[in-house]
């Protein structure tokens, strides 16, 4: 007999706050197992935003940092400028990350800061309950597109690895899923890449995870595994859009 | 084919269905009949025998409740 | 150590590289721009780091960064980027980091003008983030004062865990004179053990955090860091009294606008009148204990600054109630003449003497 999962322990042994069947707990996982594999997880430096996942500095076991919203990459610099040799790596939604956060996280790209960025894509502000995201959809109804986002009046969403990978400081931007087992295989190799990138010390890494948020979408967590697969997959298509060359 | 075995810590299953989606065998499903300490139904297997130890369901459960193992 | 010729944005780079500031992040913004410079050219040399924010907002985060990670560090602006930087500062008192935060300060409100001001007296002394906080705030008035109370200022933060707040004006941070990097007697300053590491000790998971979700946490959480602002208030009040014994009125004025008094105190002893002077050195704590003691003679304080009237609050607690307390500002980047002064007070004093 042998055991083929259990629990790893880069993860405190704690129940996790979110909603049932909310994909932040496999991100969490996989973040976790990830460095773990890597004989990373006790150097680790974990930033987390504000958001859903704002606990995440609970979970994780290492040291961490509470960020203010948005600013998650800044905090990332500081930090890694002092702790060169640590893995530091930040948590964000896309509320966080991709609209109040913008700038920080263009710059910490732009500047090659060598650390890395675990982007959680749910399309939507899970922990106010629901507005729109800069990720949001275009026809996606939320608490303040309540006819469904118009691209007329709210614009277009944001495709945040698309938009890194033009920076010459981001050395590794690949987006992924975890809507199945499948892809949750695929999106912990990405997450792995990335840390290793940072090891590596090539640059800038970030791993844009799809991810569900069935409370504000008001679908069961099932259905909304479903949701993401054909709905945000086809408009966040998944992939790699930037590595280091091997050498 | 191999065989397995999955367990639950049960307490802490909030019966969020996702491992079901995800089980090639379809031999999971949540325990009406019981109410853990959250008050969720939880998720159990009733023929573990046939169950191949894929690990699938563990891949899935975001509140990492379940160990698989396999003989 | 010879005194050395030196503009006062750059003494205050010189001084806190010598007080061991090992990182510094900036953004460009008159009337400050020489420190920032000043420090990309040398901190590197002195095995430090210098880099350049995106933002004031992204400065005082990679502050908090850096500074959970237990590193000396400083930023600087002035007035709208100081603004900038609050939320930043309010999370930076919160999870008790310490950091040096320079604010050469310039006229507002908004864009205001780049001339030497002192608009940003309520927002350095009451805490110009969300929240229950307060943050030293050093006042210099001269370089070799400002150089003196940089090095004094990071022994501070370490020793309270908290940001300090050098605020001066376009006036100190572009003028020259000479200075002397004296040895400051060093403080015994307490091991930063709860910052991260750069080598991790295993079974101590650190954690930089300002929030505390449960209220019957988070007050026991503010009540430990006033306790700390208690004994702040108690040790580090700094101020200096000149000319009060006697005198018909006692002005109070900070950083550039004393020197103003000082050259109206000796017109007005031309013509028989005694201008005393109370300097406040550090705004918060405010110095109200050199209030306790007014002489017969006084008449009245005089709050004389470069705003339309911020300071005179604290004035008027700390007088409570025994004395008029008139003002005189001059806002928006003038500053005041000595002369102006000096008819402000014959004014209070009911005409020449
Ligand atoms: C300065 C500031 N503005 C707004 C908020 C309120 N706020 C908390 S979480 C959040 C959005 C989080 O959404 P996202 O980053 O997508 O994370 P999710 O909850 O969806 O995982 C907002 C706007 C805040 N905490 N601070
Ligand atoms: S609100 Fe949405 S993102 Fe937040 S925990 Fe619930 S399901 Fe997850
Ligand atoms: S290990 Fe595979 S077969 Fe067994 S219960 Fe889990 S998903 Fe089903
Ligand atoms: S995925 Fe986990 S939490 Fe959800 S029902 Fe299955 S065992 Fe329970
Ligand atoms: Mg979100």
């Amino acid at each position: 007999m042998s055991i083929v999962f259990e629990r790893t322990r880069g993860m405190v042994d704690m129940p996790l706050h979110y909603c049932p069947g909310c994909t932040h707990g496999i991100i969490h996982r996989l973040v976790a197992e990830s460095l773990v594999e890597l004989g990373l997880m006790d150097d680790a430096v974990c930033v987390s935003s504000v958001g859903c996942s704002v606990f995440t500095y609970n979970y994780f076991d290492c040291d961490a940092y509470q960020a203010s919203h948005g600013r998650a990459a800044a905090v990332a610099t500081g930090s890694k400028r002092v702790l060169k040799d640590r893995t530091v790596f930040t948590y964000q939604g896309d509320g966080d990350l991709a609209a109040i956060g913008t700038a920080e996280t263009v710059h910490a790209a732009a500047r090659g800061e060598n650390v890395t960025i675990i982007y959680v894509n749910n399309a939507i502000y899970g922990m106010t309950g629901g507005q729109m995201a800069p990720t949001t959809l275009v026809g996606q109804k939320a608490t303040t597109s309540p006819n469904g986002r118009s691209a007329e009046l709210q614009g277009y969403p944001i495709r945040v690895c698309e938009m890194l990978s033009t920076l010459d400081g981001t050395a590794f931007a690949e987006r992924v899923s975890v809507h199945n087992p499948a892809n949750v295989r695929k999106a912990k190799k990405a997450i792995k890449k990335a840390f290793e990138v940072q090891t590596a010390k090539q640059g800038f890494s970030i791993v844009e995870i799809l991810s569900t948020c069935s409370t504000n979408w008001g679908l069961n967590p099932t259905d909304s595994l479903k949701w993401l697969e054909d709905n945000m997959i086809p408009y966040y298509p998944l992939g790699n859009f930037k590595t280091p060359e091997e050498n | 084919m191999a065989q397995g075995k999955v367990t639950f810590r049960e307490d802490r299953c909030k019966g969020c269905g996702l491992c079901i989606t995800a089980c090639p065998k379809q031999i999971i499903f949540l325990d009406k009949n019981k109410i853990n300490i959250q008050g969720y139904n939880p998720a159990t297997v009733e023929k573990m025998e046939e169950c191949i130890g894929c690990g699938n369901c563990a891949l899935m459960c975001p509140d990492l409740i379940i160990t698989v193992e396999r003989f | 150590m010879e005194k050395m010729l030196m503009k006062g944005n750059e003494a205050v780079g010189a001084a806190a590289i010598k007080a061991g500031c090992k990182y510094f992040f900036g953004y460009p913004i008159t009337p400050q721009n020489e420190l920032p410079e000043y420090m990309s050219r040398e901190l590197p040399k002195n095995g430090g780091t210098y880099l350049q924010a995106e933002s004031e907002i992204g400065a005082i985060n990679m502050v908090f960064g850096a500074a959970g990670a237990g590193a000396r560090v400083m930023t600087s602006s002035s007035s709208p980027g100081i603004a900038l930087k609050q939320e930043g500062i309010s999370y930076l008192c919160g999870a008790e980091l310490p950091c040096v935060i320079v604010n050469m300060s310039r006229s507002g409100p908004g864009l205001g003008g780049i001339q030497p001001a002192q608009g940003d007296y309520f927002q350095a002394t009451r805490g110009g983030g969300n929240g229950d906080y307060y943050t030293p705030v050093y006042a210099p008035a001269s370089i070799q004062e400002t150089v003196d109370l940089v090095q004094e200022a990071f022994d501070v933060a370490d020793t309270y865990r908290t940001p300090v707040i050098i605020l001066g004006d376009g006036m100190i941070g572009q003028m020259m004179e000479s200075v002397e990097f004296k040895d400051i007697q060093k403080r015994r300053l307490p091991q930063k053990d709860w910052a991260l590491k750069e080598h991790v000790e295993k079974g101590s998971k650190k954690l930089i955090n300002s929030l505390y979700i449960k209220p019957e946490e988070m007050e026991p959480h503010l009540q430990k860091i006033f306790g700390k602002y208690d004994v702040i208030k108690k040790e580090e009040v700094r101020y200096e009294k000149f000319n009060c014994e006697g005198a018909d009125v006692v002005a109070v004025a900070y950083g550039t606008v004393s020197r103003i008094v000082r050259n109206a105190i000796k017109k007005l002893e031309e013509d028989g009148i005694k201008l005393g002077l109370i300097r406040p050195i550090t705004l918060w704590p405010f110095p109200f204990e050199a209030f306790d003691e007014i002489s017969p003679e006084t008449k009245a304080f005089l709050s004389v600054e470069m705003s339309m009237g911020q300071m005179i609050d604290d004035v008027k607690i700390a007088n409570a109630g025994r004395l008029p307390v008139e003002f005189y500002g001059r806002p928006g980047g003038i500053v005041p003449k000595p002369i102006e002064v000096v008819d402000k007070v014959k004014e209070i004093l009911g005409g020449a003497k």
